[in-house]
């Protein structure tokens, strides 16, 4: 039995022995407390090597290819980023790097850094800082928005010419599920009293 | 209501807003940093000055979202041409062109979500400000929906960052972006910082307040 209090409306509960695979609510506001998952580590370390996978298949392969006639463009991830460096748009740029590229690549980076040691009973050095800002960075990583935004360009250019999805648009949009499923595999609860255990 | 206990700063208690560790809050004076002894983030009992700093970025937030939606987000030149796009007249041109659906999206995500974004803080900051805090349940829902669906508006600064890098000189035509993106997305980070600003446990504090 211990004791947490609601982060959205601050009521202290007792938390009795949880169950796996269970949410507990607060009476009051009725935000969830926290959930408790199965198999967290083992989970989380095999979405997050899928991820890998795929990230690299979608920084590296053709994103869009963009036929009109005999002209055919080729675009991927990091060259639109740096087609936009070079136009001088460099916030837009910087935006499009960030928080599609590196915060995705980073979180799944401080997953594999925070439950690599802790399937083995060991605790990575810097373990409590990276799992602070994995929390902190999660709303920053909007790959998902991206993807929408894909999807409107395609129909946006139809009218122009034949779009082709490359095969990065495919692993990226599988990323994004992937990295979903590894980040709620994580239990936090868990983690947190595991990384204090042992420091 | 559990009955038992109240809320963890009427216990004396503070909860870790990374870790959620329940810790002692010591008896100091206000100028003394506190730390969680588990994760070592510094700790408030309520985060610091949310009313002030939840209304600045909402205003910086609503003066960007003006020039946003007044000035072009892309800039399009094909032979001969030049054609200046608004976000509206983005929405416009989905419209007409049969693809409402793509229309209904970008307007939802890019007009009426800040819109609305920039309503519900207000009502929320109005509520704990005056003390007017009538169905707290309901509050704390719409703060948990402004805080979910606020990084959608990102939608068309990514879109113009894609046009921007597929249609490049050569092909039909030349996108560059307007100064409008930069404002809109000085909108939409503004309004996530506001609303990550904003402390939702200060409208359960008024509704204790009231009891006592």
């Amino acid at each position: 039995m211990h004791k947490i209090a609601c982060h959205e409306c601050d009521l202290v509960h007792d938390i009795p022995p949880m169950p796996e695979r269970a949410a507990a609510r607060c009476v009051r506001c009725g935000s969830v407390l926290f959930r408790t998952r199965r198999n967290s580590i083992d989970r989380t370390l095999a979405w997050t090597f899928a991820g890998l996978v795929l990230y690299s298949i979608a920084v590296s392969y053709p994103f869009l290819a963009m036929k009109s006639g005999s002209i055919v463009q080729q675009t991927s991830l990091l060259s639109g980023v740096e087609q936009l460096f070079n136009q001088k748009i460099i916030l837009l740029a910087t935006l499009v790097l960030l928080t599609c590229v590196i915060l995705p690549l980073l979180q799944l980076l401080s997953l594999l850094y925070i439950f690599i040691p802790l399937k083995f009973n060991l605790k990575s050095r810097f373990a409590v800082p990276v799992f602070r800002l994995l929390g902190q960075i999660k709303p920053w990583s909007m790959m998902e928005i991206y993807m929408l935004g894909i999807l409107v360009s395609i129909v946006k250019l139809a009218k122009m010419a034949t779009i082709v999805p490359g095969l990065a648009v495919i692993a990226f949009g599988i990323l994004i599920f992937v990295l979903t499923f590894a980040l709620s595999s994580v239990d936090q609860h868990m983690v947190w009293e595991r990384l204090e255990r042992d420091s | 209501m559990s009955g038992k206990y109240g809320s963890a700063k009427s216990m004396g208690l503070v909860s870790c807003h990374d870790c959620h560790l329940l810790s002692r809050w010591p008896d100091a004076d206000a100028s003394q940093l506190v730390y969680c002894p588990r994760c070592g983030s510094e700790l408030h009992q309520r985060k610091p000055n949310s009313l002030a700093r939840t209304w600045a970025l909402l205003l910086a937030a609503m003066i960007f979202y003006i020039p946003a939606n007044v000035l072009p987000m892309t800039v399009t030149s094909a032979v001969g041409s030049v054609q200046a796009d608004t976000i509206m007249s983005g929405v416009i041109y989905f419209l007409h062109s049969g693809s409402w659906e793509i229309g209904l999206v970008i307007f939802v995500a890019s007009i009426f979500v800040p819109f609305m974004k920039f309503m519900i803080l207000i009502y929320l900051l109005i509520s704990v400000q005056f003390k007017l805090v009538r169905q707290p349940k309901n509050l704390t829902k719409l703060y948990r929906l402004t805080e979910a669906v606020g990084r959608w508006s990102m939608l068309d600064v990514y879109v113009v960052s894609i046009l921007i890098a597929l249609v490049q000189l050569g092909v039909l035509a030349e996108i560059s972006a307007g100064p409008a993106v930069l404002y809109f997305a000085l909108v939409v980070i503004a309004t996530m910082l506001a609303a990550e600003s904003f402390d939702p446990r200060l409208i359960w504090d008024v509704v204790e307040e009231k009891h006592e």
